[in-house]
């Protein structure tokens, strides 16, 4: 279909431009940052090091030439797949995302899941009967919800769960001394719920009170009222009418909510000392890593851009009235 | 089959500011009765409070609605307890606008909801079948709602609210937006469903185009029933109508001798 392959050649190009003007204003912040890469690299050793050494890693580097070449040089060395070196892990960019995002996925994909199916459940419920005792509690919760924030709550459930109760581990995504390749899936489980919680409570309140706001809109629609003419209880409109209608915003709302869930994660992740990319970012910012700072920034942006991508043809694709047509 | 409309008024609250509330009424004090059998056409202008009425009898009007007197089916009222057994299974609504139809699911599965509505489970050879009975195309079926044509759309709700079978056929402006031959068509069904035995409420705000197909003709003027006329009273200059109003509002038809009370350039 022409269609459809004219507007993925659109978004190729818009996700080029995109990348391209992050590459660009993501180095220009590295360089006007206080990040100088030769001390972040010699460490502790910095004193040892004297203005002659310094200098020659410095034109080892090519931090001698002027900063837009550095800028080219970076961005062939990215095109052909080259990320450079991470001085935090000592090892290559690459390798470091790579094994960071497989331990960040599940957590990830699982917050995405369980807040897009709860949070859809309780919009329904919320919606169907509005200002009802049901509707003003889960509206409590999600505005208390939306307006706290991650670190925070997941320092909560910490203190609760962890430190109180003792049923949760402390922290990472293995128990302490035992190498990520003997950990059972039932510890890896046990590590995740807590993140995975922190997380999820986050996207749950989105959901929720987007999905509440079509749901009240769909059970004062001419459809509704006709339904409840035909003899239908306000349940079953809620469930055939209501869900049915509400499930395309939540559906845009749940793909353009990725964006907010990799900012979400660098939070949970550091409060939970769990090893995935949201964590390594800190890391990177911290120690100062830039080859592994700017390639995290390409990395979430690409992300981010596919989620809103995927937002924005998904309902067009679900919801019948468009034909399968995108409109531009 | 009998409904007993008796001093049914309504009213809506609002609020007036922060505490003080106001009634606004919007039908006073009507009473009329319909019997199986015959098609009794509500005609009045739009704002009348036509609408109104049939959303009262299938208990379907916004919380702040507020009524006195009664409606009765067979004798028995129509409340919140009564309705349940009544919506779908005895009475059955022929809403105004396509926007009665959900856009999101097919036009068959619309249908077999309206018959589960009605205890009744019905099998793809049924539906189509009752598809045929309105003219309806098999296609129908797995359309949605925006793939049909006015007409078409009018002729799915008629089928929905006849699946139940019921006695009582509240039809609130079927014809409006459809060409003549569509809306005769709407019309002619609605009469045999009469003739077969049913009672049929047509609203509408087109009395030339009712009168045809109706019994009797009630007049209903910013909420007041102001004529009760019979169908065959409307003919030539309607010297036979009994209304004043009814024959301001037969001679204003263009192809009934109208005459323009007073200068109009005034």
């Amino acid at each position: 279909m022409t269609f459809w392959s004219i507007h993925i050649a659109t978004r190729l190009v818009r996700l080029a431009l995109v990348l391209a003007a992050v590459a660009v204003l993501s180095f220009a912040l590295a360089k006007s940052s206080p990040v100088d890469p030769v001390n972040a690299y010699l460490g502790a050793d910095i004193a040892r090091a004297g203005p002659e050494q310094r200098a020659l890693i410095a034109a080892r580097w090519g931090l001698d030439q002027p900063v837009p070449a550095q800028f080219f040089h970076w961005l062939g060395n990215m095109l052909v797949g080259e990320l450079g070196y991470s001085m935090t892990y000592n090892a290559p960019v690459i390798d470091v995302i790579a094994t960071r995002f497989r331990t960040s996925l599940p957590l990830m994909g699982l917050a995405w899941l369980f807040s897009g199916i709860v949070g859809f459940a309780l919009g329904i419920l919320a919606g169907s009967r509005p200002d009802s005792w049901v509707d003003r509690g889960i509206r409590l919760y999600a505005y208390v919800l939306a307006s706290a924030p991650t670190f925070w709550i997941a320092i909560l459930l910490l203190t609760v769960f962890s430190v109180g109760l003792g049923w949760t581990p402390v922290c990472c995504a293995g128990p302490i001394g035992v190498v990520p390749e003997e950990v059972t899936w039932l510890q890896s489980l046990h590590h995740l719920i807590l993140p995975l919680a922190a997380l999820s409570v986050l996207g749950v309140a989105q959901i929720a009170l987007h999905t509440r706001a079509k749901m009240v809109e769909v059970m004062q629609s001419d459809f509704a009222l006709y339904a409840r003419a035909q003899g239908a209880s306000r349940r079953e409109i809620a469930i055939r009418h209501g869900a049915r209608n509400a499930a395309i915003p939540a559906l845009t709302v749940l793909f353009a909510s990725l964006g907010e869930l990799f900012g979400g994660s660098i939070l949970a992740e550091q409060v939970f000392a769990y090893p995935g990319l949201g964590r390594a970012t800190v890391e990177a910012g911290i120690r100062g890593d830039v080859p592994l700072l700017l390639a995290l920034a390409l990395f979430f942006s690409f992300f981010v851009f596919t989620g809103n991508a995927i937002a924005d043809i998904v309902y067009r694709v679900v919801d019948p009235r468009m034909d399968g047509k995108l409109l531009r | 089959m009998r409904l007993d409309v008796e001093r049914f008024s309504l009213s809506f609250v609002r609020y007036d500011g922060v505490l003080r509330q106001r009634s606004i009424q919007v039908l006073h004090d009507l009473t009329f009765q319909l019997e199986g059998g015959e098609v009794l056409a509500l005609v009045g202008v739009s704002g009348a409070g036509k609408s109104l009425l049939a959303h009262a009898l299938f208990g379907i009007l916004p919380p702040n609605a507020r009524s006195a007197g009664s409606l009765r089916f067979d004798g028995v009222p129509l409340d919140d307890a009564t309705l349940p057994n009544f919506r779908g299974r005895h009475m059955g609504l022929v809403p105004q606008s396509i926007s009665h139809l959900d856009p999101l699911a097919r036009c068959g599965r619309q249908l077999a909801w309206a018959a589960e509505r009605s205890n009744l489970r019905l099998t793809k050879a049924q539906l189509a079948e009752r598809l045929s009975t309105f003219n309806l195309p098999r296609t129908v079926a797995h359309n949605f709602p925006h793939q049909l044509s006015g007409g078409m759309a009018r002729r799915l709700m008629l089928a929905m609210a006849t699946v139940g079978q019921p006695q009582l056929i509240v039809a609130d402006e079927p014809t409006s937006g459809l060409d003549p031959k569509n809306a005769e068509n709407i019309l002619r069904t609605l009469r045999g469903m009469a003739d077969a035995g049913c009672g049929v409420l047509l609203i509408t705000h087109d009395l030339v185009q009712s009168v045809p197909y109706a019994d009797r003709v009630a007049i209903l003027n910013s909420g007041r029933l102001v004529g009760m006329e019979t169908a065959r009273s409307f003919s030539g200059a309607g010297d036979e109508l009994t209304g004043d109003y009814a024959r301001a509002l037969w001679r204003a038809a263009p192809q009934n001798a109208f005459t323009p009370e007073g200068p109009i350039d005034a």
